[in-house]
């Protein structure tokens, strides 16, 4: 009887752990003793990282996308069938279309989506880049923009936690390349009381706002925007105006794993070094649907991808577990538009960022082609 | 007496504890509680400064080895 692993999710860190399964249970899936089935909502795979460069120009729409068939391997059974029920006392996913697939492992890697609709106000009045429509109609925003008071707004959660930063640095080298720099202002907000949840982040931040004249107010939670009034009003309750706002609306995981009863707010409660589920032990967790408290990042789910990856294919060649997740995380930081530095860490050693460099950018803007070589496995 | 949700944060340098926290108020409702375990240091002072800021209610810290545990109380 072949073993079933079913992947819920197409996105970074399923299609990883698709490709990565295959190159390693080759043998046994050429026998029929392994199939792997991949279950996601779209036949489209997004470089979501590129649409922080859409609004600025620096990056084609059609080089975010690739057919999710041909990224992932041929091996891979793959079906653009959403699923809507994860019932894991009964080893068993119900898809939208009807079908019901068993498993002997699953692995749910639903990821996360922006809710602005959850803040008043905000999605009338506030821009955004984290998915294409918003980024297009940033773009536009900034293409048409003449000067005046610029709002980077920061909520909680969000997934790619130095994007905030990120997009201010760019947005300064932007305005200050057509010519408005002095006739704008840029206000960042952050919810914490300092510029970024890591503290070496927001201690290299500091200066380097002060250093450009961006302002920042710490401890702001959104509560509401008005849309017509053009303000913005924290939890805290500072009210601000603004001539354009570029907010980080706040994420929650997939509506199927509330729908299962497997985490509120989408989040999946998962062992930190396992990555299996709390209570389980035949389901993994993988990428922005666990509630581990690290970073919800691409390069998270990639690393986590393969421990699970490590660990499948020897829980089902060998009978026994490969390794632990150690925490790591990698995140490049775009210090403008043609510097950039980096950090990682884990769950013992804190981040150090380094001195921004264009070396490090270009290594980045390499990484935004590259990355289709990570998702099919060979990176 | 609400219900209280653990969050333990420990050794999480990103997005560390009082994003934790103010990620997980937003998943309760009033009245509920919830409680963070927190190894950096910081936090027995910044969560409470923001809690109060904000108009939440502190419930209680205890120093334990290697960590706090600071719960909070959702109050709006």
């Amino acid at each position: 009887m072949a073993k079933n692993i079913v992947i819920v999710g197409g996105g970074l860190a399923g299609t990883i752990v698709a490709n990565g399964l295959c190159r390693q249970l080759g043998e046994p899936m050429r026998s029929g003793e392994v199939v792997i089935t991949v279950l996601g909502a779209t036949n489209t795979h997004l470089y979501q990282p590129g649409l922080l460069y859409l609004p600025f120009g620096r990056f084609r729409e059609t080089d975010l996308f690739r057919n999710q068939r041909k990224v992932l391997d041929r091996r891979v059974n793959f079906y653009v069938d959403p699923v809507k029920n994860i019932d894991v006392e009964n080893n068993k996913v119900a898809t939208e279309s009807g079908k019901t697939f068993d498993y002997d492992y699953v692995v749910i890697a639903t990821g996360s989506r922006i809710r602005p609709e959850t803040v008043p106000g905000m999605e009338e009045g506030a821009h955004w880049f984290y998915d294409l429509d918003g980024a297009r109609k940033l773009r536009d925003a900034l293409c048409h923009f003449e000067g005046g008071k610029v709002v980077v707004n920061v909520n909680v959660p969000h997934k790619c936690p130095v994007a905030p930063l990120e997009v201010v640095f760019m947005l300064y080298d932007f305005l200050a390349e057509r010519g408005l720099g002095d006739k704008s202002e840029i206000l960042y907000t952050y919810p914490i009381g300092r510029l970024h949840s890591l503290e070496p982040v927001a201690a290299w931040a500091k200066p380097e706002f002060d250093k450009y004249g961006i302002k920042y107010e710490t401890f702001f939670n959104t509560k509401e925007i008005d849309p017509e009034a053009k303000t913005i009003t924290s939890e805290e309750g500072s009210t601000l105006p603004y001539d354009l706002l570029i907010t980080i609306p706040p994420h929650t995981g997939a509506q199927v794993v509330e729908d299962s009863d497997l985490g509120a707010g989408g989040w999946v409660p998962t062992e930190r070094e396992t990555l299996l589920r709390e209570g389980s032990t035949n389901v993994f967790v993988v990428g922005d649907t666990t509630n581990i408290p690290i970073s919800k990042a691409g390069s998270t789910a990639h690393f986590e991808a393969d421990t699970i990856v490590d660990n499948l294919a020897s829980l089902v060649m060998e009978g026994c577990w490969a390794r632990q997740y150690d925490g790591k995380v990698f995140c490049f930081v775009e210090t403008g538009l043609n510097s950039g530095t980096y950090i990682w860490f884990n769950y013992t050693t804190p981040p150090n960022p380094g001195p921004p460099s264009q070396m490090i950018h270009w290594f980045k803007l390499a990484y935004n082609r590259l990355y289709w070589l990570s998702a099919r496995g060979l990176l | 007496m609400g219900k209280r949700t653990k969050i333990d944060a420990r050794g999480a340098f990103c997005p560390g504890p009082l994003m934790e926290l103010i990620a997980g108020l937003k998943l309760i409702e009033v009245g509920d509680e919830i409680e963070v375990w927190s190894s950096d240091t910081g936090s027995a002072k910044d969560i409470p400064e923001w809690v109060a800021k904000v108009g939440h209610e502190m419930a209680g810290v205890e120093h334990c080895e290697g960590y706090d545990s600071i719960v909070v109380r959702k109050a709006k």
